[in-house]
Order: C-alpha cells, then sequence, then structure tokens
C-alpha cells in the first residue's frame, strides 16, 4: 500500500471524478470531493515525508520498468509542490459549498465539483510523473477541467473568458507538444532522466535548442509570464470566486514547477551552438512584468481583477529568482510558490467571502465594510501585508531570499526595482483597506459576517500566513535542501 | 534543393502549422478559430507521425520475413493527442454555442463591443 503512493496520489481524485458524478446531489458532492482532496493531502503529507527522510521515489507504472514504462518520481521539489496544491484545493473545497450556493445554479454544482477534482487530478498528475509525454496529458486534463470551471461563472463575461483561455492554453499545450516531439525525434525517449542523460550527447543540434524553446515558450503561455500573460486577469476574474482562489494558488505554480524540471532536470545547462543569456531573458521578463502588471492593478476598478494583476506580478518575481540561478535563486523562488500559494489564497477567498455576501467585489461597493464584516475585511488585510511584505508574515521571509539572492550576484538595479514592486503593492492593497475602514458605507444596511466555512477555511490560511512568517523553519529547509538537490542535478 | 527535397514532410509540418496559427490569430470568427486551432494541432500530429516512419519499415507485426520495423510509439502517443484535441474542440464549440446563447453574436468584435459598452 505505501509503496503505491505515488500513484495513488494521481489516481484517487482522477476516480474520484467520476464516483463523484454517480453519487450526484448537492452537499453530498461537495462532502465527497472534500473527503477525496483531504485524502490526497494526506497522501501528499506522507510523500513529503518520506522523500524527506529517504530520498528520491521511482514507481514504475504497471511494473513496466523506466526508461520503457510510464516512471513516476517523488523528489524533493515535486513533493513540495504536491503538498502545495492539494492543501491549496482542500482548503479551498471547505469553502467550496457556501460560494456556490450564491454563484453557481443547483443542478450545475455536481458538475462542479467532478470537474475540480478532475483539474486536482491533472494538476497533481503533471508534477508526479517522470514521462515528458505523461506532462502533457495531465496539462491537457487540467487545463480542460479549468476551462469548465471558469465557464460556471455567474456572468456571461465568464464564458468569453473561458473561450480566451482555451485558445491560449491549447495554443500553449501544443507549443510543448512540439518541444516534447523534438526531443523524441533527437533520443527515441521520453523519460526525463533517460532525456537528461541523452540530450547532453546531442546538444550541439539546434534542433534540441528549438524543443527548448517551445517548450519553454509553452509553459510561460500556461505562466502567464509577462508579455503572455493577457489571458489571466480575464480568466480569473469571471471565475467563480472559489474556483480563482484554487487556481490563484495551484495552477500557476504547477507551470513554473514545469519550468524548473525542464530548465534543471531535463536539459543540458548550456546549448554548446547557440550562446542565449537565458538568465538575463528571465530577470528582464519577470521584472517588467512585475512593474507593470503592479501598475495596472492599481488602476482596476475591481479589486478581485487587481489581485488577479497582482497575481501576474508574483509570478514575475518566482520567474526572477529562477533567472537569478544557484542555490539562493532557486530558494527564493521556492519559497515564494509557497508563500504566495497562501498569500494569494488568503486575498482571493476574503474575496470569495465578500463576492457571497454583497455579489460584487468593486472597490465602491466594498466600503465600510470593515465594520459589517471584521473578520472578512481583517483576513483581507493580513493576505494584503503579506503581499507586500511585511516582516512576521510569509511574504517577507520570499522577499528576503529574493533580495538577498539579487544582491549577492550584485545585481543592485534588480534589487531597487524589487523594493518598487513591492512600493506598488502597499499602493494597490491600501486603496482596498482604505474603502473597507476609512470610508463610510454607501447604505446603513447590516451585513452578515461570511458564512462559517468560509470564514474557517480563510482563518486557517491567515494563520499559515503569519506561522510560516515566524517559523520558518519547514518552508526554508526543504527549499534549501530542494535546490541543491536541483543545482547538483545539472550536469 | 536536396534539403528541400529530402525532408519534405517537415515543410508540409511547417506551413499548415503557420496556417493554422494564422488563422487563430487573424480570424474574429470564434468557430475559424477553432479551426484554425485544429490545423495547428494537426501538423504537430503529421510532425510525430512521420518522425516514425522509416523507408521500407513495415508495421510492427512479428514475422520473419520483415527485417525492418517503423516506430509504432508516436502512433500511439499521437493517438492519445487526437483524443485530446478532441476533447478540446469539443469544449470549444460548447462554448461558442453558449457565447452565441448569451451574446447572440460569434464574432470577437461583436463580443469585446457588448462587454464593454455594459
Amino acid at each position: 500500500m505505501l509503496s503505491h503512493l505515488p500513484v495513488l496520489q494521481v489516481i484517487l481524485p482522477l476516480l474520484g471524478a467520476p464516483a463523484c458524478l454517480i453519487l450526484g446531489r448537492g452537499k453530498l458532492a461537495w462532502l465527497f470531493a472534500l473527503l477525496i482532496s483531504a485524502l490526497s493531502f494526506c497522501i501528499a503529507a506522507m510523500l513529503l515525508h518520506t522523500v524527506y527522510h529517504q530520498g528520491v521515489i521511482s514507481y514504475a507504472l504497471g511494473g513496466w520498468q523506466a526508461p520503457w514504462g510510464i516512471e513516476y518520481r517523488i523528489d524533493l521539489l515535486n513533493a513540495w509542490l504536491l503538498l502545495i496544491v492539494s492543501g491549496s484545493s482542500t482548503v479551498a473545497l471547505l469553502a467550496a459549498q457556501s460560494s456556490i450556493d450564491v454563484e453557481i445554479a443547483p443542478e450545475k454544482q455536481t458538475i462542479f465539483f467532478v470537474a475540480w477534482l478532475l483539474c486536482l487530478a491533472g494538476l497533481l498528475g503533471i508534477l508526479a510523473t517522470g514521462d515528458a509525454f505523461n506532462v502533457f496529458v495531465f496539462l491537457e486534463v487540467s487545463s480542460l477541467s479549468t476551462y469548465t470551471l471558469i465557464s460556471l461563472g455567474p456572468k456571461r463575461e465568464s464564458l468569453w473568458a473561458a473561450f480566451r483561455y482555451l485558445i491560449m492554453g491549447t495554443i500553449g499545450a501544443t507549443f510543448i507538444l512540439i518541444g516534447i516531439g523534438l526531443m523524441y525525434i533527437m533520443t527515441g525517449t521520453l523519460n526525463m532522466q533517460d532525456l537528461a542523460q541523452r540530450l547532453p550527447l546531442a546538444s550541439d543540434s539546434s534542433t534540441v535548442f528549438t524543443a527548448y524553446a517551445f517548450i519553454i515558450v509553452g509553459i510561460s503561455l500556461k505562466l502567464a509570464l509577462f508579455p503572455l500573460h493577457l489571458w489571466l486577469p480575464n480568466a480569473y476574474t469571471h471565475a467563480p470566486s472559489i474556483v480563482t482562489t484554487f487556481l490563484a494558488a495551484s495552477a500557476t505554480k504547477v507551470a513554473l514547477y514545469l519550468m524548473i524540471r525542464f530548465t534543471y532536470t531535463v536539459f543540458p545547462s548550456h546549448f554548446s551552438q547557440i550562446d542565449i543569456p537565458l538568465e538575463e531573458i528571465f530577470i528582464v521578463l519577470g521584472i517588467t512584468g512585475v512593474i507593470s502588471a503592479s501598475i495596472a492593478a492599481i488602476y482596476q476598478a475591481d479589486v478581485k481583477r487587481a489581485i488577479a494583476y497582482s497575481s501576474v506580478a508574483q509570478v514575475g518575481y518566482m520567474v526572477v529568482g529562477l533567472g537569478i540561478g544557484g542555490v539562493l535563486g532557486l530558494q527564493a523562488t521556492l519559497l515564494h510558490v509557497f508563500n504566495h500559494a497562501l498569500m494569494k489564497a488568503t486575498l482571493f477567498m476574503a474575496l470569495a467571502a465578500i463576492a457571497c455576501r454583497i455579489g460584487v467585489t468593486t472597490l465602491t461597493s466594498m466600503q465600510g465594510l470593515g465594520r459589517k464584516m471584521p473578520w472578512t475585511s481583517f483576513g483581507f488585510v493580513v493576505g494584503g501585508l503579506s503581499i507586500i511584505g511585511v516582516p512576521l508574515t510569509a511574504g517577507f521571509i520570499s522577499k528576503w531570499y529574493l533580495v538577498s539572492a539579487a544582491a549577492l550576484s550584485d545585481r543592485w538595479l534588480l534589487v531597487l526595482l524589487i523594493m518598487i514592486g513591492s512600493l506598488l503593492a502597499i499602493v494597490y492593497i491600501w486603496r482596498v483597506v482604505e474603502a473597507l475602514y476609512f470610508k463610510p458605507a454607501a447604505d446603513s444596511t447590516p451585513l452578515k459576517e461570511a458564512p462559517l466555512a468560509m470564514l474557517l477555511a480563510l482563518w486557517l490560511l491567515v494563520f499559515g500566513n503569519i506561522y510560516f512568517g515566524i517559523d520558518t523553519r519547514l518552508p526554508v529547509s526543504i527549499s534549501a535542501e530542494a535546490a541543491i538537490a536541483l543545482q547538483e542535478g545539472r550536469p | 534543393m536536396t534539403l528541400l527535397m529530402s525532408h519534405y514532410n517537415y515543410w508540409i509540418v511547417v506551413a499548415l502549422m503557420m496556417v493554422g496559427f494564422f488563422i487563430v490569430i487573424a480570424q474574429g470568427n470564434l468557430v475559424k478559430k477553432i479551426v484554425g486551432l485544429n490545423i495547428f494541432q494537426t501538423s504537430v500530429f503529421i510532425l510525430y507521425i512521420s518522425a516514425g516512419k522509416i523507408h521500407g519499415g513495415s508495421a510492427p507485426i512479428l514475422n520473419d520475413s520483415i527485417t525492418v520495423y517503423s516506430n509504432p510509439l508516436p502512433h500511439v502517443l499521437i493517438l492519445t493527442a487526437i483524443v485530446v484535441g478532441i476533447a478540446t474542440t469539443a469544449l470549444g464549440l460548447a462554448l461558442v454555442i453558449r457565447i452565441n446563447k448569451a451574446y447572440g453574436t460569434i464574432e470577437e468584435s461583436e463580443i469585446q463591443q457588448r462587454d464593454h459598452s455594459c
């Protein structure tokens, strides 16, 4: 049983989805989805524990040994991300029923949970697998269910946002497919470990370089890296609130994982024929994304849209860490993956709670909510402080590591720009805080505080933000070891 | 010239890819966008399948008289990719139907106009 954990991690939500459809009927589907997600989280925690103490787990699917069969390979990097993704899914599902009761018609709620579980299965599959083609299949499983989830949004704009994401997402996935095909043509293998051994032999061929380029561009589309981020603000704004909470905490992280995996594990560290400043490209695109998306966030009338733009900015920080490279840069990225999942889930969860009570999330409609919904509002403030990077919140830790990594590599302009990014975050968070606490309410009708399940999920996240801002042992030690392992694995 | 002729399968792939990609970008009609997306995906299918072909190679059936086999693995991979492509097309068209109901049009420019006017 224990030796089958790597595959159970993926199979459980994958089989849970049709089972959820058969179970049907409102609350039962929700409880079942929550149970499956919580079990996935437990499996992820057990996997992380095993990998941390005993090293890499390799699981041959159906007993067919790699490189012929499909291998599931769990190392510290993807065990860490499995925990983040299954954790954010569980916390979001906890609040899901209360949120979709307001936003989604009762007859569609079962489908909603089916799509959710499929999306979870896809995301976990991308993380667990050690086979390049398997990555593409799971990528499409998660993407197709994500389009469905987004299109369930309350307004008709959600359909248009889902369609645009479908076009962009499919182009991105097809680019990745082209890249994998070119790699296969050059090496005759699809197993990532096998590819890592064989690709250096062909690294003077421009085909391998083209494969890498296709894969990176395809992943950047899914990651919403500037300037390929245009689908994200629309998709996040118009999706059902709770779906945004889940996607913001998981989907971009999984894309970033793929970027790290292909850059560090699969491809040779340098291409002998083509000399391209990859680090500089990552840093410039990342920091441009940080600044431009933060400025865009300041001018949004809808808070949900502003926070969606903030997601693009945060992805920028992660890619900057990847560009700086080295153990410290990688560690900063991995820390930010975890911390950003925490803080973005907090912010979107608070917005979901607000949308649940007043129906919209525009800045003007949120005036005076600080008194009417004190617990929700305060949760938003803590999430906001974390985004800015105030000490004693999780956001501070990753910003600190990112700035140290930039300073140690003598990139002082970059340090300055990261600081400016944080200042811009203060501006777009402050606008919301001002509306919540310092503007009079438009009308004095009393509002009920958010439903208990949502408050519980929100305060779990708030607690996480503060706890991991103070006691950083767990994320710091895991990200450090994962970064070292990646750096050593690089030929 | 030899480069052109000996790799003609790749040239077809590149041409189809560009045609499909261009349709997705240039066409405002949502159904046509999906058609473009399909052509784009099909080009990748041909890339895989043509790479698996070996001149004079046979289908992978064990027989003493056959010595050269074509690689069957790309076919299997692309079978999966075709299924994914069909699912994407179906979902895309379903969304187009819903968009048509909600907006009364499937032209990109008109949809954007209606979103901004209200």
